[in-house]
């Protein structure tokens, strides 16, 4: 058997450095994620202060398509990537009734790597210049694009991209085998659902960006010729490989917000999830169409009528388990008694914004009408409503909901109706005029327009929302510096929860469970407390708990990466050598030291459930 | 339903830039699959919001009330419904949209009676080029009224994208022999200067890569092919002067009449255009500031500054604007 060794508890900045644990890497991920969140908002806010008149000269044209470029590969890597991880980190494993995740080791690298990643790629900015190609980077324009930029772009997406990878397998492997009793599938909660599928779209779309990267960078470091029609490359290989990817990876982004918008709403409805065997269905049907429709956003690249007829086709198909869905959380709030906390005011924001975004989704759809749309503003404004209308306002949704699960502490709810109101305003004002700057014959991606093309208020317009969605911002920002200052913690169930991770007491036992939960249904704790029980019936006795020991290891992989991709981006082989040894280095350790973890007695364990309080 | 979206989308924007103000049959076409997938959407969107807005008024928790509702697991005749009832929908969508592509779609020869032309994507202008005509121009495409054109495209840089939202949606110029992209436009009635944008993103002047589509009569277009042919880059009047410093500096990468190179752009006609490198207005000082330093106009574009003095800078602005057809 194991060692009985206690472990040593680490303090202050090793202790997050080096943690294994689900909980404090949801928090991690959940304020890189923040982090970049801002940077990314920045940068859109350069962008829509250079629109806000015409021939307007506050960035160059230069400066415009890295703004451009960094927005986009920004917001979806290195924002809405992470955050959707935080909360798969910080909820998951406490709605299945899990102690923690698989793999914490491969948790925790798959952290760092992201994290190492985005700062790789954000350093551009300091040393000579961000990518311009887009977050698309199509070729010929970014094997072509002069300076490092690009090569920031690839090594940067390569290194965090792995690390989304072995994430998204490692809840695979989470939610398949760590399950409590009695957790069946189709008890699982809807969050855990989609979290399930987007890990399997990680599974299958990370691997198609990861070969197109390598080509890319084998182009501009070792001057393939993949992409070069000149010597028999073709350009389009690019844009199937990153479409293979990038249309999943929309779905990645957003099913999990559409499971965070089904636990709110049914919370918050206090009924039951309206139609849950078709919300389940419908998640993975969607997941499973999300693979067959690439295409539609390659129409205009001339593959020819039945390619696009067929692709077309396919992608209207999609919106038949997305309505199911929305009229699913329609029909749940039907009859229910819907209380109006911020995070419900979130849901119930979502809802139409998303029917929206999803309409403009259909009519893209037609490849004929495409041509008008594809690459104009109608684009911009459609896949805004689809990503911010979608996915972020899920995401804010969920924050407020699972805040006091992940810090002990709620958000402050007036201040969060502030937000909510100035960002959700904000933002219509912002994007739904957009939809009739790209009818009106506004392209994309471009750093200023002429007067004299009646395209001038519409933008002003749109940059006054802008400034409106920053200021929610802003205030959302305040509110939780101000929740920091509070050891405030009403209850470990503030919203009278449906499930697993609000049945645990506060704060947050590092074990999770004393006792394994044994779940006898759909909304376990729900089930138990309508029974008039306090807590989950325990499936174990009280026992020894094996925990993970932490590990400094994650972090120095993630470095060495870190540092051998500036040796490829200077094309000095020396430190690629030294970066790749310390990465592998750190890989044998990891290897050949055997590492039992350790157990929390049960002496403690029953010392910790003395003090609960529910 | 439809002719009432179709006003209240009519007069939006400029009627020479404007999708909303489709010109011609292809971007009437366009448009009609436009309104009726929006008609079909706002349909949707009415019956969500009608019931979103009774559920959020109806069911809201009233103070006091403090009764668990009645736990619903579902409804499957609802379900049905609101499954079936998209399908249907969306079949109403996908037969006309499967139409309408393979009847927009053009194959690599143009057909009996259509004009052709080949159109060259550059950073950041365009080449047009009529092969039967013999003519290459750039920036600004002449085409008759009523006229199928059938166009193929290709680009000889990175990806650009033509777009003239009031007469055609937009298709993609690829670099590479084997990846040319080939569509047709009707030119429509109107004898009007539509404007035409590159759509994809190619450089840092992506934004300014604009030309224009002069639509004529068909007296007038042949009018204009003949000058064209006829044209040679002979000075008039007191431009000589500034015709010697064009060919010595300029002639090899632009071409006037039959003389000169090709990697610019094709000066023939260049006093009769409307715009100077397609976004300053047409008129000496800009073509001088174009000259004295391309770069401060067009950023990343692939003219050098040529090493001219001011005199030769004004000599050759006079040479080119002398420039006209006829």
């Amino acid at each position: 058997m194991s060692t009985h060794a206690s472990h040593k508890k680490r303090s202050g900045l090793m202790d997050w450095l080096t943690t294994v644990d689900h909980k404090k890497i949801g928090i991690l991920y959940l304020i890189a994620g923040g982090f970049f969140f801002i940077i990314g908002g920045l940068e859109a806010m350069f962008m829509r202060i250079q629109l806000f008149k015409p021939e307007n000269d506050f960035v160059a044209a230069e400066t415009f398509n890295q703004l451009l470029t960094m927005h986009g590969t920004t917001m979806i890597f290195f924002a809405a990537m992470p955050l959707i991880f935080a909360f798969m980190n910080a909820v998951v494993p406490l709605q299945i009734g899990a102690r923690d995740v698989a793999f914490p080791f491969v948790n925790a690298l798959g952290f760092w790597l992201f994290f190492f990643g985005g700062v790789l790629l954000n350093l551009s900015w300091l040393l000579g210049g961000a990518p311009d190609a887009g977050w698309t980077a199509y070729a010929p324009l970014s094997t072509t694009s002069e300076g490092s930029g690009v090569d920031f772009y690839v090594l940067g997406l390569q290194i965090s991209g792995a690390g989304t990878l072995v994430g998204g397998i490692n809840f695979l492997v989470t939610i398949i085998n760590m399950r409590a009793p009695g957790m069946t599938f189709m008890r699982m909660p809807l969050f855990t659902w989609t979290a399930f599928v987007t890990s399997g779209l990680i599974l299958f779309a990370f691997p198609p960006l990861t070969i197109g990267l390598f080509m890319l960078m084998f182009e501009r470091v070792f001057d393939a010729n993949f992409f070069n029609p000149d010597n028999g490359g073709n350009i389009l290989i690019w844009e199937h490989i990153f479409w293979i990817f990038g249309h999943p990876e929309v779905y990645i982004l957003i099913l999990p917000s559409f499971g965070a918008i089904s636990e709110v709403v049914a919370t918050f409805s206090r009924k039951r999830l309206f139609g849950y065997s078709a919300m389940v269905f419908a998640t993975v049907l969607i997941g499973f169409l999300g693979f067959m429709v690439w295409v539609h956003h390659m129409f205009t690249v001339g593959l020819g009528p039945v390619a696009n007829s067929i692709f077309a086709v396919a992608t209207m198909a999609i919106a038949v388990p997305t309505g199911v869905k929305i009229f699913n959380w329609l029909f749940t709030m039907w009859g229910g008694k819907i209380v109006f906390s911020t995070a419900m005011l979130w849901a119930v924001g979502f809802i139409p914004t998303f029917v929206m975004g999803g309409v403009t989704g259909v009519m893209l759809a037609i490849p004929s009408a495409d041509y008008q749309f594809h690459d104009s503003y109608f684009v911009v404004a459609h896949f805004h409503y689809v990503i911010v209308g979608g996915v972020i306002l899920g995401l804010f949704a969920g924050l407020y909901y699972w805040y006091p699960r992940m810090f002990n502490r709620v958000l402050n709810e007036t201040l969060g109706k502030i937000h909510f109101w100035t960002f959700f305003i904000g933002f219509h004002l912002t994007f739904f005029p957009q939809h009739f700057l790209g009818l009106m014959g506004m392209p994309r991606r471009v750093f200023t327009y002429l007067s004299g093309q009646d395209l001038d208020q519409l933008n002003f317009i749109s940059t006054i929302g802008a400034f409106l969605m920053a200021i929610g911002t802003i205030v959302l920002f305040v509110n939780v510096i101000i929740s920091t200052s509070k050891k405030y913690a009403p209850s470990s169930d503030p919203w009278h929860g449906r499930t697993l991770e609000w049945a645990i007491p506060y704060p947050t036992p590092e074990y999770n469970f004393a006792q394994t939960p044994l779940v006898r249904g759909l909304d376990a704790f729900w089930i138990e407390k309508a029974a008039g029980n306090k807590g989950m019936t325990p499936a174990e006795p009280v026992g020894d708990i094996h925990m993970p020991n932490p590990s400094i290891l994650p972090l120095i992989m993630s470095i060495g990466l870190f540092v051998a991709a500036f040796g490829l981006i200077y094309d000095t082989m020396t430190v690629v050598v030294i970066g790749m040894a310390i990465t592998f280095i750190s890989m044998f350790f990891r290897s050949v030291i055997d590492d039992h973890g350790f157990h929390i007695h049960k002496e403690e364990v029953e010392e910790d459930l003395k003090g609960v309080k529910l | 339903m439809f002719a009432m979206l179709a006003l209240l989308l009519m007069g939006c924007g400029d009627p020479t830039l404007s999708a909303l103000m489709p010109q011609g049959e292809v971007a009437d076409k366009q448009y009609s699959l436009m309104v009726l997938s929006l008609a079909i959407m706002i349909f949707v969107l009415l019956v969500v919001f009608v019931i979103y807005v009774f559920v959020i008024i109806k069911f809201r928790k009233r103070k006091g009330d403090d009764t668990i509702p009645e736990q619903v697991e579902g409804n499957h005749l609802l379900e049905i419904l609101w499954t079936a009832i998209p399908i249907l929908l969306l079949i109403i969508l996908a037969v006309p949209t499967v139409m309408q592509t393979f009847d927009l779609s053009a194959k690599d020869k143009p057909k009996k009676g259509e004009l052709a032309l080949k159109v060259t994507g550059h950073q950041y202008w365009w080449e047009f080029e009529y092969p039967k005509e013999e003519i290459i121009t750039s920036q600004e495409l002449v085409l008759p009224v009523n006229t199928k054109v059938h166009v193929e495209l290709s680009s000889a840089d990175v990806i650009h994208s033509f777009w003239i939202p009031s007469l055609a949606g937009k298709t993609d110029t690829n670099p590479g022999d084997g990846s040319k992209n080939y569509m047709w436009i009707e030119t429509g009635s109107k004898e009007q200067v539509y404007k035409g944008k590159c759509a994809e993103l190619c450089g840092a002047s992506h934004a300014l890569m604009d030309f224009k589509v002069k639509v004529v009569s068909k007296d007038k277009y042949q009018a204009w092919v003949s000058s064209f042919k006829k044209a040679s880059g002979k000075a008039t009047g007191n431009a000589a002067e500034g015709q010697k410093i064009f060919e010595k500096n300029c002639l090899s990468c632009h071409a006037v009449g039959k003389e000169g190179g090709n990697t610019g752009p094709n000066l023939t006609g260049f006093g009769d255009k409307q715009r100077v490198a397609g976004v300053l207005e047409h008129d000496k000082d800009n073509v001088k500031k174009w000259i004295e330093d391309p770069q401060k106009v067009k950023p990343g574009n692939n003219m050098p500054n040529v090493p001219l003095n001011d005199e030769e800078v004004d000599a050759v602005a006079d040479y080119l604007l002398s420039l006209k057809l006829q």
